[in-house]
């Protein structure tokens, strides 16, 4: 007697701690093989891009720290170049340097959340526990110089909000000392891990023709070995004067892209270090008085900065006829404002280009003919964060 | 192509009647084209040896309600071999349907999902064209401009049907915007006097 064997339609998530977020995955299969995966994203999903329609620029810039919330400064990095280019202001050379810190700080906090979170998907607790204590001595700088640990909303187009207090800049330099210590910890953990490499080597193989096919960018292209890094190839504010490699992965698989996380967090440490020993005292914002607003001690003094401090907060600058293309070389891959201008004080639109959306996308060419258990495992390298999958 | 002029020369003149315009600014090239001509661009574009734009990177749409032709389809390029960046843009009617892309391009499904959810505009032969980021059986289309801020309706959980429930959106105070333009730089005379001056130099 014969038995049809129907396939198993499986649904993972939204509610699941291995889809990091809120992802609904339908997966189809047959065994324990998947033979399909359908992601249904948008659970998180707030209207970024019509929110900032109707918003000053100033004040459009704390949205693009919820979009990634692990990495936020790198987010309005690239919004804040973009409106710079439009109003052609120079951005003085301090505040290139601090927003390059903390740019960097930022990729080290998304690499060991992701490198220490797909360790624990795959298995391994210890890493998260030792990776988040970092982590939060990262955020405490975030703190310091904006005063929020996540939500920094701290760069303006032209610079940054506020110079770095007292004592912070010997303090990351010490970080940068002990930390590589603790990559090397991480390290002695998972690379040569019997089990972490049974779980990661091999899957979810991404030859180079695919990577540029499904437009990936960042770590998910640089894993199969396409040597393709915004910060070297169309390089942005003070990255050019800057010196650093960039790791590129061999098979495209998973533990590749693992390793390349791990080197990243390397070269950001050096990065860093680079940016403190070059850095000297100046202006941390653009001197154009109709884009930056004035100090606290001009508002009690001068009626003119008392007068442009509050149109500043009220209309705003205003902003060109202009459209422009933006792209930062964020923790997750390119991520890109395509801004359009109309005159006022409001962008007319403001299409974000997250990375983790052209990622997840491929979840279904990524997971086809592999086990279930590959599905945390895959998804845990594709570095997915919902904030910006999502918008 | 090494640069960017030498790349707008190349294209102007192998597709010629097909660009209605271009320019070159911000250090990327901007191409205008139709709707009828915009994959044989596309296709050029991508295999071409001196072109080689192979990574999609974005699609978007751009609505401009006081137009005959009310959507702008935005698609934005990356070549990688040459390291330009490329945005081809074109004019569309309300009610249009455009060819897909997912042929030439695999990513752009979701991109044309989330346009189709975000501005309703229909693909031909999209796979599976459903809405991406907004909730199930939402209606609307939340990136028009004739899309209120507030949206249509709200979500609450309701004590008595001990469920989920969806109603028109009820606010206290409505959503203010103000006109914060009229002192200032803001004013007609003021406007014209400064465009006048601009025009003079």
């Amino acid at each position: 007697m014969t038995k049809k064997i129907k396939n198993l339609n499986l649904n993972f998530g939204p509610q699941h701690p291995a889809a990091h977020g809120v992802l609904r995955l339908i997966l189809e299969l047959d065994g324990e093989v998947v033979e399909k995966a359908d992601p249904h994203i948008g659970l998180l999903h707030r209207g970024t891009e019509k929110l900032i329609e109707n918003k000053t620029y100033m004040q459009a810039v704390p949205y693009f720290d919820r979009l990634d919330y692990v990495a936020p400064m790198n987010q309005e990095h690239a919004f804040a170049l973009a409106v710079e280019k439009i109003l052609k202001i120079d951005v003085p050379i301090r505040a290139q340097y601090i927003r390059v810190i903390f740019c960097e700080i930022g990729r080290i906090l998304s690499h060991i959340l992701n490198v220490t979170t797909q360790a624990l998907d795959v298995g391994a607790l210890t890493p998260s526990l030792w990776g988040f204590e970092e982590r939060e001595t990262l955020m405490t700088f975030y703190e310091r110089a904006s005063g929020s640990r996540l939500h920094a909303n701290y760069f303006r187009a032209g610079g940054v909000h506020q110079d770095l207090p007292k004592g912070l800049e010997e303090d990351i330099s010490n970080f940068c000392d002990t930390f590589p210590k603790v990559i090397n910890d991480l390290e002695s953990l998972l690379t040569d891990n019997r089990i972490f490499k049974q779980r990661n080597v091999d899957i979810g193989i991404v030859s180079k023709e695919d990577a540029l096919d499904y437009s990936f960018s960042g770590v998910m292209i640089r894993g199969s070995g396409v040597p393709w890094d915004l910060r070297k190839s169309q390089p942005y504010d003070c990255y050019e004067d800057l010196d650093f490699k960039i790791p590129v992965g061999k098979n495209g698989d998973c533990y590749d892209r693992y390793l390349c996380r791990i080197e990243e967090m390397k070269e950001s440490v050096s990065i860093i270090k680079q940016c403190l020993s070059k850095m000297e005292k100046g202006p941390i914002k653009s001197l154009d008085g109709k884009i930056s607003p004035p100090s606290k001690k001009d508002i009690k003094q001068s009626m003119e900065a008392l007068i442009h401090h509050f149109k500043l907060f009220t209309e705003g600058y205003r902003v060109p006829k202009d459209e422009i293309y933006t792209a930062v070389e964020a923790p997750k891959g390119e991520f890109g404002v395509y801004l359009i201008s109309d005159g006022s004080s409001k962008p007319y639109k403001c299409k974000i280009r997250a990375p983790g959306f052209s990622h997840l996308q491929s979840m279904d060419y990524l997971i086809k003919g592999h086990m279930l258990a590959d599905v945390p495992a895959i998804l845990g390298s594709l570095d997915i964060v919902f904030g910006e999958v999502d918008r | 192509m090494n640069s960017l002029e030498d790349l707008e020369k190349k294209i102007n003149s192998e597709l010629t009647t097909k660009i209605n315009n271009s320019e070159i600014k911000h250090n990327q090239i901007y191409l205008e084209t139709d709707k009828d001509d915009f994959l044989d661009v596309i296709l050029f574009l991508k295999t071409n040896l001196d072109t080689k734009f192979r990574q999609l990177i974005d699609i978007t749409v751009v609505d401009y309600p006081e137009n005959n032709q009310r959507f702008q389809v935005v698609y934005l390029f990356l070549s990688h071999e040459f390291n330009q960046r490329l945005v081809l843009k074109y004019s569309i009617s309300e009610n249009e349907v455009i060819p897909s892309l997912t042929s030439v391009f695999p990513a752009a499904n979701w991109m044309e999902r989330e346009v189709f959810d975000m501005y309703g505009v229909n693909f031909k032969d999209h796979p599976d064209l459903r809405r991406i980021l907004t909730d199930y059986g939402f209606e609307g289309h939340p990136l028009r401009k004739d899309f209120p801020l507030t949206g249509h309706s709200e979500v609450r959980y309701s004590e008595d049907q001990k469920k989920v429930i969806s109603e028109p959106v009820k606010l206290e105070q409505n959503y203010r915007n103000f006109d914060y333009e009229s002192p200032w730089e803001g004013t007609k005379y003021i406007k014209e006097e400064i465009e006048n001056n601009d025009k003079k130099n």
